[in-house]
């Protein structure tokens, strides 16, 4: 009884918790928004670059290549300190939220650029043939036609890197981005007590729970309808 | 009598991946109101022919004039010219993400830029004439082959062609199904509708075709209305590919 006890007065500890929620809130809310930009910004970006990369154009698609290749082959954390440490010495600073959102938009792009991409190559060549033939413009056959199909493909994969960078929301905490984990850290240091890691874990359930459930209807709504 | 100008003519039609020439020097010329249907082994160009009318393969020689125009021309807008001319695929090619309706209106909405209410309609009208309209809201997934394919033939002629081009519509069918699609094809025939036919369905070309073609290596080999080519075909080549598809002599 008196380890159980312990146990709650220490990870469980309600006037810790008490003290620190509005901390642990604040931090849950950069998580979340920062999230969303990401989110919004890392999959227009991949978009736009499978789209070119569907012009097959060589001088286009080598650099798209190399750069979705670094970014996947670089720990987003070393990317990261890149922007917030690096970029001051040539002359770019910038905010540790600017940092972190750049940095995982370009982890994310380059991700969601390879799926998408995957998403273009696995349809039959018929079907933009088909489109074209009808008098659709490469744009319209993409639009219309190919990406419709390609992102349905690739939404599996998508909704699984989203979920990922989203959760790397957290190595903000590097260059002191109050983002939920960082306030929660410096909230049990303060407090001597690892409640407010507790209250951290419980945010992270709270917000990317709901996001696994959307990401799966999505997923079916968007099955082939028969 | 004046005599009518072709719908599409091919002069000295050359195409080649590569070192290996697929087409050496093809002419041909079809009329309004023909159906034409080009029958010849595998390998022979026969495809490849086709698909350089609407340009889906760049030539590499000769010219492809359609209504006088030559399409091969960089100049030529591809896009208005492919409204003129249909396209049929062996195997269908139907977007999965949208319903039968959804495959037929979608070019008269993003090409034409017709109104949804009125590409709907000239949409079901297609597929009436198809004998699909039962099947409008149905995805091609739920479709048979040859259901697919009749779809398809309304996805190509909601644009009221000039000129339909069919790349061996039958091959992927299977056989119960092959007849209701050589239906259809019969009744655009009957209705004025001018076809060039990439077929290995011999008793439709022999039925139904004005005039036969056979190719073989990239040329053509013999051309003629179906009874001379059938009947008493001229060539070697002609008579051992016959021999071969219809189990006789």
């Amino acid at each position: 009884m008196e380890s159980l006890d312990l146990f709650l007065q220490t990870f469980f500890n309600l006037e810790i918790a008490a003290r620190y929620w509005p901390d642990i809130l604040s931090g849950a809310g950069i998580t979340i928004g920062l999230s969303i930009v990401v989110t919004i910004t890392g999959l227009a970006l991949g978009l736009a670059l499978a789209l070119l990369r569907a012009l097959q154009r060589t001088w286009l698609s080598l650099p798209i290549i190399a750069f979705v290749d670094v970014m996947r082959a670089l720990p987003p954390l070393v990317i990261l300190i890149i922007f917030f440490f690096a970029f001051p010495l040539i002359g770019i600073s910038m905010s540790a939220f600017t940092a972190t959102w750049l940095s995982l938009s370009l982890v994310l792009a380059a991700y969601a650029e390879e799926s998408v991409w995957g998403g273009i190559l696995s349809l039959p060549r018929g079907q933009s043939e088909a489109a074209r033939s009808t008098g659709l413009t490469w744009w319209q056959t993409m639009t219309s036609v190919v990406l419709p199909q390609a992102v349905r493909i690739a939404l599996p994969p998508l909704t699984n890197r989203v979920i990922s960078v989203s959760k790397n929301v957290a190595l903000g905490s590097v260059v002191a981005l109050s983002e939920v984990l960082n306030n929660a850290q410096s909230a049990t240091s303060n407090a001597g007590n690892p409640t407010p890691l507790t209250m951290a874990a419980l945010a992270y359930l709270v917000i990317f729970i709901p996001v696994m459930f959307g990401a799966r209807r999505l997923e079916n709504r968007l099955q082939w309808r028969v | 009598m004046q005599v009518p100008s072709p719908i599409l003519e091919l002069k000295g039609l050359r195409k080649s991946y590569g070192a290996i020439d697929v087409l050496h020097g093809v002419d041909l010329s079809v009329f309004p109101g023909e159906l034409v249907c080009v029958v010849g082994p595998s390998g022979s160009g026969k495809s490849s022919m086709l698909r350089c009318c609407n340009r889906l393969e760049q030539s590499t020689g000769g010219q492809v004039l359609v209504d006088g125009v030559d399409i091969t021309q960089p100049n030529v807008n591809i896009n208005t010219v492919r409204q003129q001319i249909g396209m049929v695929f062996q195997q269908f090619n139907l977007y999965p993400h949208l319903d039968t309706l959804g495959n037929v209106t979608l070019a008269l909405r993003k090409v034409q830029g017709k109104p949804r209410g009125e590409a709907d309609k000239l949409g079901m009208a297609a597929l009436e004439r198809v004998g699909l309209a039962d099947k409008a809201k149905a995805y091609p997934a739920a479709l048979s082959g040859g259901q697919q394919q009749r779809a398809a033939i309304a996805r190509a002629i909601v644009l009221e062609p000039n000129l339909l081009l069919f790349d061996e519509p039958t091959s992927a069918l299977d056989p119960e199904t092959v007849g209701e699609v050589l239906k259809v094809m019969q009744e655009l025939r009957e209705s004025g509708m001018t076809m060039l036919v990439v077929t290995h369905e011999m008793g439709f070309a022999r039925a139904a075709a004005n005039r036969v073609i056979f190719m073989d290596a990239g040329s053509i080999v013999e051309e003629g209305p179906p009874e001379e080519v059938f009947g008493a075909p001229k060539h070697e080549r002609t008579r051992a590919f016959l021999a071969r598809y219809t189990g006789g002599a």
